[in-house]
């Protein structure tokens, strides 16, 4: 499918790349003032930027993070397939501007300072004292993460030879140094930084395809009604496939990509990393903004795309061909930035949260709590997470939104309420903990090949329900926390 | 035990986020299949949107975006985050003198 190669939408493209690599290496001098410090010094700086996002760079690497490749490659591509039943699928995913934070909140960032936390799995080890579930917790990080990963570089390359005709491994190795370079070079504060690029890039990069895209298709009125004329199915609710797109299946989505994403460790991560109470108020504000723009932009596009641009092969498609279709192509170029970018931020803080796991939870907690050399096994193992997803990548799935929705669900179902229960409420103890990873993890797969749409909805909703059941029936029927415990996390 | 004096504020915030979060579910459901489980052919459009479609998701996303504004605006207080509790800290809240002993 390898097409001619446009140079003319390449170099917009390489410039945005060049400009992505100087954020690293102006992180990389704050990285490496950091390699100087002792103990927890280097991870702080690392993992965590010193604690010093303000609100408009917090909101923005939150909602980079959290719309990754399944909102902005597969979420379109199945808007294009069902029309606007699923954009009203994807505003499930709206109240994540104020939810995430929101949930959180300032009793979040207070604990994580007063236990020094940062990473999530830190919190996990002070709350529930237990090095067992650090190494659990921290296993399956690492595993889902790789496959998720895996899925979204995937996607982002496929984009990549769509839309400029590069081969795959050309565009994968393209694609893949240049997040590794910058996430190892530079560490969360580059990642937040160019978050903060990507973010602007997308928001900029979808009001002008969707502006665009309507004015093409002579108006609102014109695209949808002649939607309905394509199909009826098109601009219902239930969508082309009412099997498919039940009430209890569409609904279910509000836990999967809404409420439930409190519980992914690179969101909950950037609950702890912020400066100071204003910067939440403006995260949540921004953020929500942000992320209303770009659901609904994202997605109309998608649906948009059927009427516009119909007998595309493969509906992930559909972005990058409306964009070269409606722009010149060095425009095309620079707007193409926008779902590249979201990919890319998803993975590189996936990789932190991935190196996170690797070197403060199990390497500096439990193989050398000296914190020796603490940089040089961060950078190795940086390099060995990234070869590993650019093996994988090499021999690519078809739709790629199912395996990242799959990685979502099983990290969720392991963090959600260790996290939230931790917070608040005093009775949530350790076995607690254990049962309600132990059951959320393995009920999400045994659903996922057994039973893949129990009670019609998607499996997330009864695996959270269950874990959530057995960690307060467990804490109840078993001893009380520890009384440091509690200082530690509710005491002045 | 005494408990962190600015957890209090911390909780009420939390519990504004899921009420607006529970708020636009309602909104969401209550339009999208209220409305739009007619046969499409009966659809009314608003600014060229079926009517489920644009009360549901266009007016929702602006209406509780507009709502997260002005909610977080007048109950979000500012205060340190850090590890010791600020001397001068005072909720701006009427009920926040008593001591809060805990059951746990």
């Amino acid at each position: 499918m390898a097409e001619e190669v446009r140079f003319d939408a390449l170099i917009p493209l390489i410039i945005y790349f060049i400009i992505i690599y100087i954020i690293g290496f102006i992180s990389m001098r704050y990285v490496y003032r950091a390699t100087k410090r002792e103990g927890k010094g280097f991870l702080k700086e690392y993992l965590m930027s010193d604690r010093n996002l303000n609100g408009f760079v917090l909101a923005m690497t939150l909602v980079a993070t959290y719309l990754s490749a399944g909102s902005f490659i597969g979420g379109p591509g199945t808007a294009y397939t069902y029309g606007l039943a699923w954009v009203f699928l994807a505003m499930a995913q709206m109240p994540t501007g104020y939810f995430t934070l929101g949930v959180l909140g300032k009793k979040f960032a207070i604990i994580a300072r007063k236990i020094n936390a940062v990473t999530i799995t830190d919190f996990l080890k002070e709350r529930y004292e237990s090095k067992l579930l650090v190494v659990i917790v921290s296993l399956s990080v690492v595993f889902f993460l790789l496959a998720a990963m895996t899925a979204q570089v995937i996607g982002a390359v496929r984009l990549l030879e769509g839309a400029l005709g590069i081969s795959y491994e050309v565009g994968l190795i393209f694609f893949a140094f240049t997040i590794l370079i910058y996430t190892i070079i530079g560490g969360f504060r580059a990642v937040a930084l160019t978050d903060t690029l990507q973010g602007i890039v997308m928001t900029v990069g979808v009001s002008a395809v969707i502006f665009a895209a309507i004015s093409a298709g002579g108006g609102i009125n014109n695209i949808i009604q002649d939607m309905y004329k394509l199909d009826p199915g098109m601009i219902s609710p239930y969508g082309t496939d009412p099997e498919f797109l039940t009430i209890a299946y569409v609904t279910s989505f509000w836990v999967l990509v809404g409420f439930g994403v409190v519980g992914l460790p690179r969101v909950a991560t950037r609950a702890m990393s912020y400066k100071d109470s204003k910067s939440l108020k403006d995260a949540i504000i921004y953020g929500t903004i942000i992320t209303m723009i770009l659901l609904l932009g994202m997605h109309l596009l998608g649906a948009f795309g059927a009427v516009l641009l119909p007998g595309i092969e493969s509906g992930d498609l559909v972005v990058p061909k409306l964009t070269t279709h409606l722009f010149p192509n060095w425009i095309a170029g620079l707007i193409l930035a926008g779902p590249l970018a979201a990919v890319m931020s998803s993975i590189d803080s996936q990789l932190l949260v991935g190196l996170g796991a690797i070197v403060n939870d199990v390497y500096a907690n439990i193989i050398n709590p000296k914190l020796q050399r603490t940089s040089l096994i961060t950078f190795l193992s940086a390099i060995i997470m990234g070869a590993v997803v650019f093996i994988m990548a090499f021999d690519p799935p078809d739709l790629m939104v199912w395996l990242n929705l799959y990685a979502a669900g099983g990290l969720k179902a392991t963090f959600l309420w260790p996290i939230v229960l931790g917070i608040y409420w005093k009775r949530a103890n350790t076995k607690g903990a254990y049962t309600s990873i132990i059951l959320g993890v393995l009920s999400f797969i045994l659903f996922d090949i057994y039973w893949p749409t129990p009670l019609g909805m998607h499996p997330i909703v009864l695996t959270l329900v269950l874990s959530l059941a057995g960690f307060v029936i467990v804490s109840l029927l078993t001893e009380k926390p520890p009384a440091r415990v509690i200082q530690k996390f509710w005491g002045v | 035990m005494k408990e962190d004096p600015r957890y209090k504020q911390c909780n009420k915030e939390a519990l504004i986020c899921v009420s607006l979060g529970l708020a636009n579910l309602i909104w969401w459901f209550s339009w999208g299949y209220g409305l739009g489980s007619k046969d499409p052919s009966e659809y009314t459009f608003v600014m060229g949107f079926p009517l489920w479609f644009f009360m549901s998701c266009i007016v929702g996303a602006l209406l509780f975006t507009v709502l997260t504004v002005v909610l977080v605006n007048k109950y979000f207080v500012d205060f340190s985050l850090e590890e010791t509790v600020p001397e001068e800290f005072v909720v701006e809240d009427n009920s926040s003198d008593e001591e809060s002993d805990d059951v746990g």
